[in-house]
Formats: C-alpha cells, sequence, structure tokens
C-alpha cells in the first residue's frame, strides 16, 4: 500500500501543522520524520487539508516542509501476556528496554516494542474446533505470574465466528497464531496472543455492566469505615502539597484487596516511581506470598516528560486495566495525579485557540473527566464471572483549595471523595483525610448504626473544639470537654494509622469491625469525672493502650491482654444508672 | 545555509517575525542592527512566517536588521575551563575572561529515563545545623528556598556554596540585583571558593529573555559534570524571576493566561528544569537548591504553589533563621538512619521541645504565669536560636548534634527531654 504522507507547514511547541492530499483519520497517529527518526503524534484537529498533530516528543529540529507519515491507526495499546510486572512510560514504551538501547536518557524517536517478541509462553487451547465464538471469548490460556491470562477472540470482532483451526498447547511466543476463525461473510480471521486497542475507546465485549456494591477493603482505617471505596467504584483523594497524596496511594497500591495494581504516575515526581520501582520486587504480597510486582503494573510519564504523552498515558492504563478485566480479574488504576492530565488538556487547548473556561481549562474539560471515571465498573463478562475496574485519582490543586475546575469536576463523577487538609497533616494527623468534609457513597465495612455514633462524635467534637478556642477550657462544660475528649481520642487511635508500622499499617476488615465495636461502645459510655485534668489523664492513657493495641497482632496474647485491660479502664470511670 | 535576511514583518516586545524557508523549529539566529547585535531563537513556525525571540530585546531592532540562522538549537560550552568563570545568562563571559566554545551542548536536553534512575543514598553536608540535622539535604534533590524579598536567602545561598560538600557549584542568577551578583562574586572569591564554580548570571538590567536561558544552561553544564563523576550542586536564584519572565514572553505571544497571568504550562516548565536533579547510577549527580520568592509571603502563589508539587520538600526561610515546622526535606529519612544512631531521636525531640518554647512564648505574651518548667523552656528556646538557628553557625553535623546534647543538658533533667534511656545513657553529657 502506498504511504499517506503530508507536508508539515507549521509548528507551535509540540503542535504541527500538515498539510495533507489523501484521506486522514481524526485522531490517527502520524509520524513526523526527523534526521530518520520518527517522531509520533496524534492528529487531534483537521480543518480543510490541514491536520493538526499533537507531537508526543520534543519538536526542536523540525521544519517547514518536512515529511509525515499517516499510519490509519489510532493511538493503540498492545495487549497480551507479559505486560504486568512491566515499566511502561505514557505511550506504552518500555522504559527498562529503552535504557538498555538509549542509555540514561530518553532518546525521542525511539520505540520498541510493549511485548517481548523473543519469550515463549504455555499455551493451553480452551476453544475447539467447530466452536462458536464472539468477541472477547477464550481461545485459550497462558500462565502469567500467578494469574491466568486468556487469550480472547479481538474485542473488535462483530458477530459470531467459528473455529476453523486450533494449535496444539505447547510454548509458543507471543505472535504465534492460535487460532483461525471464519466470520459471518466467510473470512478467515487469525487470533495471536496479541491485540492492539485504541486507547480512548473503552473496551465494551462483555455482557453487561452490574452496579458496585461489594466494598474494597483498603486495610486503611478512616477509608474503609469511614469513606469507604467499593469494587469498580471510584474516588478521588485531593489534597495539596505535602499532605501526602502519593504516600496514600502506594500504601493502597500495597495493601488494597484486588487482583492487579496498575499505577499511572502521571506528571509528578520521577523520584516517587523510583521507589515503587525498587522496593517493590522486595515486597511480598501479604495474599500471595509472592512479590508485589508480579501484581503491578506502572505507566510512567512523569512531570519532565513530554505533556503530550503525559494526557495519553492515563488512557493508556485504562486500557490495559479493561484488558485484564475481561479475564474476570478486579484491578485497581491509581492515577497519580489527574490535575496533571488535565493540565496537559490546558497546555493543548491553548496551543489550538480554543476559548478557554475557568482558569483557562478547556471548555470540554469536565466531559473528559466523567468519561475517564466512567470507564470503572464491575461488569459480567460472556462467561458469566465478573471483572472490575476501580479507579482511584488524586487531585492536586492549585494552593490547596478545592473550589478549582478539577476538582470540582471530579467530585461530580465519583463515588468517594477523601479529600487531604493541609491542617491535619501540619499536625501530622496521618492519613490526613478530613473526616469532616470527606464523603462516600458506598457501603462501609461496619454498620451503620456504629458509623453514625462515630460521624456524631467527631462533629460534635469538632463544635466543642471551636467554642474551647474561643470560651477557654474553663468555660467548657464537664459534658462538652468529655465530648470532646472522646473526638480526639477516635481521632487519635482510630482515624489516624501509622503506614509505616507492620501490624497497624494494614487493618483487615473483620479487625475493623471488631476494633470499632469496640471504641464506638466506649463513644457510648457515660462517663463521670470530679474534674477536667483527670477526664484528660483517663483519655491519655486510654489513647496509649488502644494505641498499643492497634500495634499487635491479632488474637496474640498481648492483643487479649490489651482488650481486658482496656475493658478495665473502661469500668473505673463508667456511669452505672 | 547561512542565508541572510534583511525584511522584519511585524515586532512586538522581544518577539520578531521574519519570512524565511528552512528554517528549524528551536533553532538559533543571530539579528544585526544598528544598535548591535544579538542571538534569537525560533520560537514559532507558520509557512514561511518565522517567529523569533530576540535576546537582547526588540529595541533598536530595524525593519531591514539582518537575520542570520546559525543551524543549531541554544547550546552552551563545557569544560574544566568553565571553573571560576562568570558568564552571562546564555554565556558570554561578564569577567572579562577569554570566551569558551569547547564541546558545544545542547542546552535543554531530554530527561532521564526514570528506569535508569536510583534511589538517593547520600547526604550533602552543608555546616549548617538546621538543614544538616534537621532536614538533611540529599544529594540528587530538589529543593526550593521559599522565602520573601528582603530576607538574606542570597546569603544563604552563598554561605552552603561555600560550605557545602560537593565537587562543583553552579550558580544561576536570573534577575539579580548587581549588588547582589557583585556579592556572589567576592564572597565566593574571598573563600577560595569561586576555584569550583562556574556562574550564570543575568541581572535585573540584563533582557528578560536571557533570564529563561539561565537554569536550562546551568542544568545542562551540571549535567556534563555529573557524567564525568562529579557531585554537582547548582544553586538558582530567584526562580520567581525566572517565572515572571517565561510569563512576559507567554503574553507577548499572545498565549492564554491561566493563573494570575503566568501561561497554562507553568508547572511542566518548572519541572523539566527541576526533575534535571538525579543520581547517575555509578556516576556523579546533580542537586537544586533553588529560591523561591513568595510575593506577599503567599505560598498559594503560583509559583511557590507549583513548585511545591514539584519539588521534594521546602526550606523556609523566615526572620534569617531556616523556620523549623514549615520546612521539610521529604527525602531526610533516607540518609538519617546512618549517620549517627542518636539523629533522628535528637532531631524529633529538639523540634518538640521547640514547639512547646513557642507555645510557651505565646502564654508569656499573654501576662500568664510562668511556672519552672515554662522558664526551662523559655531557656532552651534561646539558646536553639542562637547556638542552632542562626544562619552563621557553621559545624559538622555530628558536632551539632553534641551541641544539641550540651543544650539540652544544661536546660533540662534526663528524664525531662522524652528521649530513649538507651540513648541518655550513652549521649547525655555529664554535668560537672
Amino acid at each position: 500500500m502506498e504511504k499517506n504522507l503530508g507536508k508539515i507547514v507549521g509548528v507551535n511547541g509540540n503542535l504541527l501543522t500538515i498539510e495533507f492530499d489523501k484521506p486522514v483519520v481524526q485522531n490517527e497517529v502520524a509520524y513526523a520524520i526527523l534526521d530518520g527518526f520518527r517522531l509520533k503524534s496524534e492528529v487531534i484537529r483537521i480543518r480543510g487539508n490541514r491536520a493538526e498533530a499533537q507531537v508526543f516528543e520534543n519538536t526542536r529540529g523540525l521544519q517547514i516542509g518536512g515529511v509525515v507519515e499517516f499510519t490509519g491507526t489510532l493511538l493503540s495499546v498492545e495487549l497480551g501476556p507479559g505486560l504486568l510486572t512491566q515499566v511502561y512510560d505514557g505511550l506504552q514504551n518500555p522504559l527498562p528496554q529503552l535504557a538498555e538501547k538509549c542509555g540514561f536518557f530518553l532518546q525521542r524517536g525511539t520505540y520498541p516494542r510493549a511485548l517481548d517478541a523473543e519469550k515463549k509462553w504455555d499455551y493451553t487451547p480452551v476453544a475447539e474446533v467447530g466452536d462458536t465464538l464472539k468477541a472477547a471469548d477464550t481461545v485459550g490460556t497462558v500462565p502469567e505470574g500467578i494469574f491466568t491470562h486468556r487469550i480472547m477472540v479481538p474485542f473488535g470482532l462483530a458477530g459470531k465466528l467459528t473455529v476453523e483451526e486450533v494449535v496444539d498447547a505447547g510454548s509458543y511466543t507471543v505472535d504465534q497464531i492460535v487460532a483461525k476463525l471464519k466470520d459471518v461473510s466467510g473470512n478467515t480471521v487469525e487470533v495471536t496472543m496479541t491485540q492492539n486497542w485504541p486507547v480512548k475507546i473503552p473496551i465494551k465485549a462483555y455482557d453487561e455492566r452490574l452496579k458496585t456494591e461489594e466494598p474494597l477493603v483498603t486495610n486503611v482505617r478512616i477509608m474503609d469505615t469511614f469513606f469507604p471505596i467499593a469494587r469498580g467504584g471510584t474516588y478521588c483523594i485531593p489534597g495539596p502539597f505535602g499532605a501526602g497524596k502519593t504516600v496514600l496511594q502506594q500504601i493502597t497500591s500495597r495493601h488494597a484487596d484486588v487482583d492487579i495494581v496498575i499505577i499511572a504516575a502521571c506528571g509528578e515526581r520521577a523520584g516517587e516511581v523510583v521507589e515503587t520501582l525498587r522496593e517493590f520486587p522486595e515486597l511480598r504480597d501479604p495474599r500471595t506470598g509472592r512479590s508485589l510486582m508480579e501484581r503491578t503494573l506502572i505507566i510512567c510519564n512523569t512531570s519532565s516528560m513530554p505533556v503530550a504523552a503525559r494526557e495519553a498515558s492515563v488512557y493508556t492504563a485504562v486500557t490495559i486495566a479493561e484488558y485484564y478485566r475481561q479475564m474476570g480479574l478486579d484491578v485497581l488504576l491509581l492515577a497519580d495525579s489527574t490535575s496533571r492530565w488535565a493540565q496537559a488538556l490546558r497546555e493543548l487547548s491553548g496551543r489550538l485557540e480554543e476559548i478557554p473556561g475557568e482558569e483557562a481549562f478547556p471548555a470540554y474539560l469536565e466531559s473528559v473527566i466523567a468519561s475517564f471515571y466512567e470507564r470503572g465498573g464491575v461488569v459480567r463478562l460472556n462467561d458469566g464471572s465478573t471483572g472490575s475496574v476501580t479507579i482511584g485519582g488524586t487531585v492536586s490543586p492549585a494552593g490547596g483549595n478545592f473550589e478549582e475546575p478539577v476538582t470540582q469536576s471530579t467530585l461530580k463523577v465519583v463515588g468517594a471523595f477523601e479529600g487531604l487538609s493541609r491542617a491535619r497533616s501540619d499536625a501530622r494527623r496521618y492519613p490526613a483525610i478530613d473526616p469532616l468534609e470527606s464523603w462516600s457513597k458506598y457501603p462501609s465495612v461496619v454498620g451503620e448504626e456504629d458509623l453514625e455514633v462515630g460521624r456524631r462524635m467527631l462533629r460534635q467534637g469538632n463544635e466543642v473544639g471551636q467554642m474551647m478556642k474561643v470560651v477557654g477550657e474553663e468555660g467548657t462544660s464537664m459534658d462538652d470537654f468529655v465530648v470532646y475528649l472522646k473526638s480526639e481520642y477516635l481521632d487519635a487511635v482510630y482515624l489516624q494509622q501509622d503506614a509505616y508500622h507492620e501490624v497497624d499499617g494494614a487493618t483487615s476488615a473483620d479487625r475493623q469491625q471488631y476494633v470499632f465495636g469496640k471504641i464506638t461502645n466506649i463513644l457510648r459510655t457515660k462517663m463521670n469525672f470530679k474534674e477536667k485534668a483527670a477526664a484528660r489523664t483517663f483519655f491519655q492513657n486510654l489513647t496509649q493502650a488502644t494505641k498499643d493495641w492497634n500495634r499487635m497482632v491479632v488474637n496474640s496474647d498481648e492483643y487479649k491482654q490489651s482488650v481486658k485491660q482496656i475493658k478495665q479502664m473502661l469500668v473505673e470511670v463508667s456511669v452505672h444508672e | 545555509m547561512n542565508k541572510v535576511y534583511h525584511r522584519i514583518e511585524k515586532i512586538a516586545g522581544n518577539v520578531i517575525t521574519i519570512k524565511a524557508d528552512l528554517v528549524k523549529y528551536g533553532e538559533l539566529a543571530v539579528v544585526s542592527s544598528g544598535f548591535g547585535t544579538s542571538l534569537a531563537n525560533v520560537i514559532r513556525l507558520e509557512h514561511d512566517n518565522v517567529s523569533l525571540q530576540v535576546f537582547t530585546g526588540s529595541r533598536g531592532i530595524a525593519t531591514d536588521a539582518k537575520v542570520r540562522f546559525l543551524g543549531n538549537p541554544m547550546q552552551t560550552a563545557f569544560s574544566e575551563s568553565l571553573l571560576g568563570r562568570i558568564f552571562n545568562g546564555i554565556g558570554i563571559p561578564r569577567d572579562k575572561g577569554p570566551a569558551i566554545k569547547d564541546n558545544m551542548t545542547d542546552i535543554g536536553g531530554p530527561s532521564v529515563n526514570p528506569a535508569k534512575r536510583i534511589i538517593p543514598r547520600n547526604m550533602v553536608r552543608t555546616g549548617i545545623p538546621m538543614i544538616d540535622v534537621f532536614n538533611t539535604l540529599v544529594e540528587s534533590q530538589k529543593l526550593p528556598i521559599f522565602s520573601v524579598a528582603g530576607e538574606p536567602y542570597n546569603e544563604l545561598l552563598a554561605r552552603i556554596a561555600l560550605q557545602a560538600e560537593v565537587d562543583v557549584i553552579i550558580l544561576g542568577g536570573m534577575g539579580l540585583k548587581h549588588d547582589d551578583y557583585l556579592y556572589f562574586r567576592d564572597t565566593l572569591e574571598e573563600y577560595g571558593a569561586l576555584s569550583r564554580s562556574v556562574m550564570f548570571v543575568h541581572t535585573a538590567a540584563d533582557p528578560t529573555v536571557e533570564c529563561l536561558m539561565v537554569p536550562d544552561v546551568c542544568l545542562a553544564v551540571a549535567e556534563k559534570f555529573a557524567l564525568k563523576n562529579k557531585r554537582a550542586l547548582v544553586l538558582l536564584t530567584d526562580m520567581t524571576n525566572f517565572a515572571d519572565a517565561m510569563k512576559e514572553i507567554a503574553i507577548t505571544m499572545e498565549q492564554i493566561p491561566s493563573n494570575r497571568g503566568y501561561p497554562g504550562d507553568l508547572y511542566s516548565q518548572l519541572a523539566s528544569r527541576y526533575e534535571k536533579a538525579v543520581d547517575f547510577d555509578g556516576n556523579g549527580s546533580i542537586t537544586i537548591l533553588a529560591v523561591t520568592t513568595m510575593p506577599g509571603d503567599d505560598v498559594t502563589h503560583p509559583v511557590p504553589d507549583n513548585t511545591g508539587y514539584i519539588t521534594e520538600g521546602q526550606f523556609y526561610l523566615r526572620n534569617a533563621r531556616i523556620e523549623p515546622f514549615g520546612s521539610l526535606s521529604r527525602l531526610k529519612q533516607l540518609v538519617n538512619g546512618t549517620t549517627r544512631e542518636d539523629h533522628r531521636q535528637i532531631m524529633n525531640t529538639m523540634i518538640q521541645l521547640y514547639a512547646n518554647y513557642k507555645e510557651t512564648l505565646e502564654k508569656q505574651s499573654m501576662g500568664f504565669r510562668m511556672s519552672d518548667w515554662d522558664s526551662k523552656l523559655l531557656k532552651y528556646g534561646g539558646r536553639f536560636e542562637n547556638e542552632l538557628m542562626d544562619l552563621s553557625v557553621n559545624i559538622p553535623l555530628e558536632q551539632a548534634l553534641d551541641l544539641c546534647w550540651t543544650i539540652l543538658a544544661d536546660c533540662f533533667e534526663p528524664a525531662e527531654a522524652g528521649l530513649p534511656t538507651k540513648l541518655i545513657d550513652r549521649f547525655w553529657p555529664s554535668k560537672g
């Protein structure tokens, strides 16, 4: 086929204007040729015989009259076994392989293949000759680490397909043709272990989308109990710098009860990705006992990498998440940070000279954010099993002020809001999720009645605390003072959690239910103190005892001892009526 | 290729537009007219219209000025002979020495592959206790110094330049007052640190566009040194001027401003500079300290705000001291576990007690009676401020830790400090 070529007529930052003669497709990939290098770009606007394309690389050195090659395919990712444990940039270039080729620096115009073409996989056929299949039905399987990786009928195929040929079980590379199918019009389709899928189109080859109702346990108490997230749900973590967004994401990526975690480091510090990169292979996954890296995939387009690829990176991540969902797995996608992604949209919109919306973000920001989060969800697959994609995105609002377009657009579409506050992080109350401002629409791991006791205590305690700032301790009644101490106690022993402690760092759902039950019991207890100093001392001791208890292994001797001790302490101050 | 163009179509701000062909994006050109010559670089191509930003500004450029394209982007020289020299923002000597043209390399090169980065592990000793003890600077870290106009941030930078245990210091000045420039030059010279330093200085009187080049030139040189197994420390002052220069150009180019007039890509622009900080595995490193003045002492101003999201912590300079509360080195945990066993504990205890001292001060100012404990805290706070926080203190880490113990022992009983018994037994100085 003859190549579809165009000619550069304008360069402005990473935006090219290209003149073309033959048809071009909106959002297709085009390569600008420069000294033998091919710089990848995506067509984003067409006017008359001119196309505008955003280049995913530095455009330095391009000139008017330069050649551009249109490919006719949309920006896609390659899906197949071997994605897990990889580290990709926003365009699915494997970074370790790139490093082998180019050394310390990211050389532009170098695009190694995403999957290893040499590696052999132990293939087991599932479909047999004569079977009738449709898109996303399983043709065969290969083991990938701890998972059974399904090789599926390409998602884009329509109608019923009849299996004509299959290979025997054996060891093959990803490019091996494992089956030949015949579609309704009689054409033969060859199925290999890989398929390409355009990143900006959701994969919809499933039976139906289900309601999100099952909690997804993260082992972070304040989240699971007060502001829970759900399997297949969406949540956001906005917060000013230094409030612990990234740490919270890292903790979740370690402890969340899911099969696969995809980390999209989008426009953030490279150093943070490096920590994950170097530490995860060493860390044990508590569920499987294997290295955490085996269930992790990192898409990494850090702040100094080209901006256009940053925009693509979240789509690359969510497409791969959907792919693993198609195998009946639960996938958690952590995007850090969606604000950087929105900023990439803003930069692009500015170059296109579009009429700006609030704070110069494009007017379509809201719908873009909404359609991204809507790619999360629980689905029933063709074979009746379910899979899910849960999406958690951090937001980095300018000045820590949540009244800005990205936070506000995100809040409209997510199911849980875990807002971090500067005041809490300054007071070293980690995780710094604000218990009064945050909310969640998903079911908690504890009962509604207990939860309401906790919530009420936090609200009332805050009110008393505010009042005390004005009238002092002297002017506060004993009852109010106890409410205040109780709320501080709940905060100290339950909301706050030591992320780096072996036991306290992750609290299971069972333990949360048990502990929260005990604590609400304390909150409900009517107490009597002669003076405020005595009340304060009592709660200091109780806090210390409960914090120690949090650090003990469940049902160990000292754990049981602690339960008794706390019970005893309570008896001494409670009022019997 | 070196065709000369004579007709300038448009002059607006520092940007001129000419009609030319075969021009490369980002290419450098020489613009000469009656009032002098200047470099300019290509910032937009549109058919045969080429927009160039003129480094010395467009003042005095005639419509028939000569424009000659050089065929390469902005470059900087690199060799050992840069050491001890002072240049302006685009690498022209300021110190009457010869021009250097060795190993010209492009500035603003590609970023480091994250897969090739390593977890930082070496401390950079500065001799300043507020940094070494409380917020340790780590090799390959990027940290801003948040401050307001009038604070001695340049004195602090000069002090770090003199004392820091690194191989090469690269100082980038942006919008410096001429006096400050001379201060840096003289101080480094007087204390013999100039021989390991390279300075790229743009003063407030110089053309704005040159200001934009300073960080890139500094970092390109630093990168070359780092790849020659040198530990390079890049000191930049003041990044707010850099951001303002960017704002100026963006407005001239009729870009849509996003927040308080700053361009929408402020974050990416700052990040692409700060992210040059790196520790090359088996080779040298780049550490960046950058003064960022906060207009109106407002940390939510777009420049400090975006900076805070990029850097690994921040130092707050207030009342001529590095503030212990807001300041944070995110990487200190990576190194302060292995310096000396008492380091972390002393760090936390001293700060907690200092926080108590602050509360006592408040009580005192409200006229409450001072208890015994309050008097102890007052004594402690005074000594802490004079002997540790003062910027002129220059002692090695170990000595600073010993000094902490001495201050504690002079002010408190062992049990009052709240330190683990094990450490008290070893380190608490005996009185006498």
